[in-house]
């Protein structure tokens, strides 16, 4: 016999209740869980920005497009490396519901700015030297069954062929396939070469989405982004160059404030949660008047009274909401394989799992709290009277 | 007023002047006005009296559930109007057995569970602790009851479990409030034997509030309360019945 059996019996007194309580908490924290993967899938692109990188896009939107021609210009910029091109292609495979990002890249630059891609050196030779050759990502390729050697017909919905109808697919054969070194990194996309896309495209030739950077010294990377939009200033395109990190937030900006959509919900689950909990542990409180009167008068001083209460009340919730996130983990591998083409490292991070058991402690606590202090006050020759 | 034992024995319980005054409002109640008291060790003493005539808070004083506005209550030596409420909760684990009229068992634990209460708060290891629960239910002879729950349990075993709940310490005081008054007759007879028992054989100190005159007989002496006051009239009316 210990305080755990006192707090297992005092839950088991109204079992329904308890049952309700729990499950509704299970769900407040499964919600959690999903959220904030889906948050943490949003800003995956931001964490694992590198801090030698800069991205440059045309001032005015990432969807107006900048002459290739800037490449050469920008790494003439003192503390310029590198710069690579990119090109969003937005294509399909057989249906619109089978999206991935696609983009025309220089293969060899590409590589070497972007190390984190981890490709064969057999599959780097066969890409340099094969015309129509792709390489995709190991995700892509699981979930289309794609292997090396494939053709593969890809719709346009922007890009359309030169001197062929616009209903003609592009076709790419799979030269490689790619992982990604660092964790949570994208393994969707699909690359090809530049100068087959360039060459078939119906229009836009020479025009390109974007300029990826290196720069020799990350503490001067804001010095080189403002050295390189005064480059182009008043051109007929003008840049705006940002670190890494900060373009993919506003990427994912695009969609919404992800961070105060994400708090906006959790916030009114768990009002609601201290409401429905709070009312739980104080009827619960009421209900023992007479017990709680009689544990003082055997020997229970009001501070382990309190303790006991606040224990019982922080088991509850942290109990629940353990369940609850291991439901979300659970539920996140089926999200995540059913997602992975549009939000790509869907996955409870430990960091959020932590955070999640850190509030259902501080949950249970401040449900818990008014109750037993209304315990430890308790007089008990008062309470007594309510045996 | 001042009570001496009948049992010849030094006091367990000696009470001084006791003043206990409650608030209503702005107004001032009093409930016990100047009281002395003084039982024996090993003395089985019946409190009589009508309802508001104080002798649940002179129970309560008796049994450090409430302290004095004027004062002292000594029990078992210990000036228990003086401790602090942590001390006299200390003081009360160990030196006071409770029996209320309601056996008041703690529904989702078993007999032997809401015996062992008390014993949370001791450093007693486990096997001490089940020994002593053992000793107890065989007291109160509820041994072949121990893993019942009290909704499996009737009245009488249920207050029995009580009263294993309140000798699972050994303390040298028993206050019991109305233990028959929920019981039926052959019930409470039962447990009044107990009671009466646990006085003559195991020596407990035993002090019982009650409306039943007939429960009250059994006790070594009955006195009366009337206004806040032990009425002398009322107790040697009782000594003589």
């Amino acid at each position: 016999m210990t305080s755990l059996t006192l707090i297992g019996a005092a839950l088991r007194r109204r079992k329904t209740r308890t049952f309700l309580t729990f499950s509704s908490v299970v769900f407040a924290f499964l919600l959690f869980g999903l959220l904030s993967m889906i948050q943490s899938a949003f800003s995956m692109g931001v964490e694992i920005a590198n801090e030698d990188r800069l991205v440059v896009r045309h001032r005015v939107s990432l969807f107006q497009m900048l002459p290739q021609s800037y490449e050469a210009d920008m790494e003439r910029v003192p503390g310029v490396v590198d710069a690579v091109h990119m090109t969003w292609f937005g294509g399909v495979y057989q249906d619109p519901a089978n999206f991935f990002m696609q983009s025309p890249v220089e293969p060899a630059e590409f590589l070497d700015m972007y190390p984190e891609f981890q490709l064969s050196d057999e599959a780097k030779e066969r890409w340099i030297s094969t015309r129509d050759g792709a390489i995709v990502g190991r995700a892509t390729a699981e979930r289309f069954g794609w292997e090396v050697g494939d053709r593969i017909p890809i719709q346009p919905t922007i890009w359309t062929l030169a001197g062929r109808p616009e209903t003609d697919a592009w076709e790419f054969e799979i030269v490689g396939i790619y992982s990604v070194s660092v964790e949570g990194g994208d393994e969707t996309q699909m690359l090809f070469r530049y100068d087959y896309f360039d060459e078939a495209r119906s229009f836009g030739r020479g025009q390109v989405g974007w300029f990826a950077v290196r720069v020799a010294d990350p503490e001067q990377a804001a010095a080189v982004a403002a050295a390189i939009d005064e480059t182009f200033r008043n051109s007929a395109a003008e840049t705006k160059s940002e670190p890494e990190g900060a373009f993919a937030a506003g990427f994912a900006n695009q969609v919404g404030n992800i961070g105060l959509i994400v708090t906006g919900i959790l916030g009114a689950v768990f009002f609601t949660i201290l409401l429905v909990a709070g009312n739980t542990m104080a009827q619960s409180v009421r209900e023992r008047v007479g017990e709680i009167g009689l544990m003082k008068a055997i020997g229970f001083t009001g501070a382990r009274v309190q303790r006991l209460i606040l224990l019982e009340s922080v088991t509850l919730v942290t109990t629940a909401g353990f369940l609850g996130m291991l439901l979300a983990v659970v539920a996140g591998r089926g999200m995540s394989a059913a997602l992975s083409a549009y939000l790509p490292g869907l996955a409870l991070r430990p960091e959020d799992m932590l955070l999640g058991l850190g509030l259902a402690v501080l949950t249970g606590l401040v449900v818990g709290i008014f109750p037993a202090r209304r315990a430890m006050r308790l007089r008990t020759a008062f309470a007594l009277r309510r045996l | 007023m001042s009570e001496t034992d009948s049992a010849g024995n030094g006091p367990m319980v000696e009470a001084r002047g006791v003043v206990r005054t409650f608030r209503r409002g702005r107004t001032a109640v009093p409930v016990l006005r100047g009281l002395d008291l003084r039982i024996a060790d090993g003395e089985f003493l019946s409190l009589m009296g009508p309802s508001g005539s104080g002798k649940s808070t002179l129970l309560n004083l008796v049994a450090g559930l409430d302290r004095p506005n004027e004062g002292e209550v000594v029990v078992g030596g210990a000036p228990i109007h003086r401790l602090s409420e942590r001390r006299l909760a200390a003081w009360r684990a160990r030196n006071i057995g409770f029996v209320f009229q309601f056996s008041n068992l703690l529904a989702g634990l078993t007999a032997e569970k809401n015996v062992a209460l008390p014993l949370l708060l001791t450093s007693f290891s486990g096997a001490e602790r089940k020994r002593r629960v053992a000793i107890a239910l065989e007291i109160v002879g509820l041994s072949d009851r121990a893993r019942h729950r009290p909704r499996e349990l009737s009245g009488g075993e249920q207050q029995r479990v009580g009263i294993a709940r309140a000798l699972v310490n050994d303390p040298a005081l028993l206050v019991c409030d109305e233990p028959t008054g929920d019981l039926d007759r052959k019930t409470s007879g039962e447990i009044l034997d107990l009671l009466a028992a646990l006085n003559r054989e195991q020596g407990k100190t035993i002090l019982m509030v009650t409306h039943d005159p007939e429960a009250a007989a059994r006790g070594s002496r009955t006195l009366h309360m009337l206004d806040g006051q032990l009425s002398a009239t009322a107790e040697a009316e009782a000594v003589v019945a």
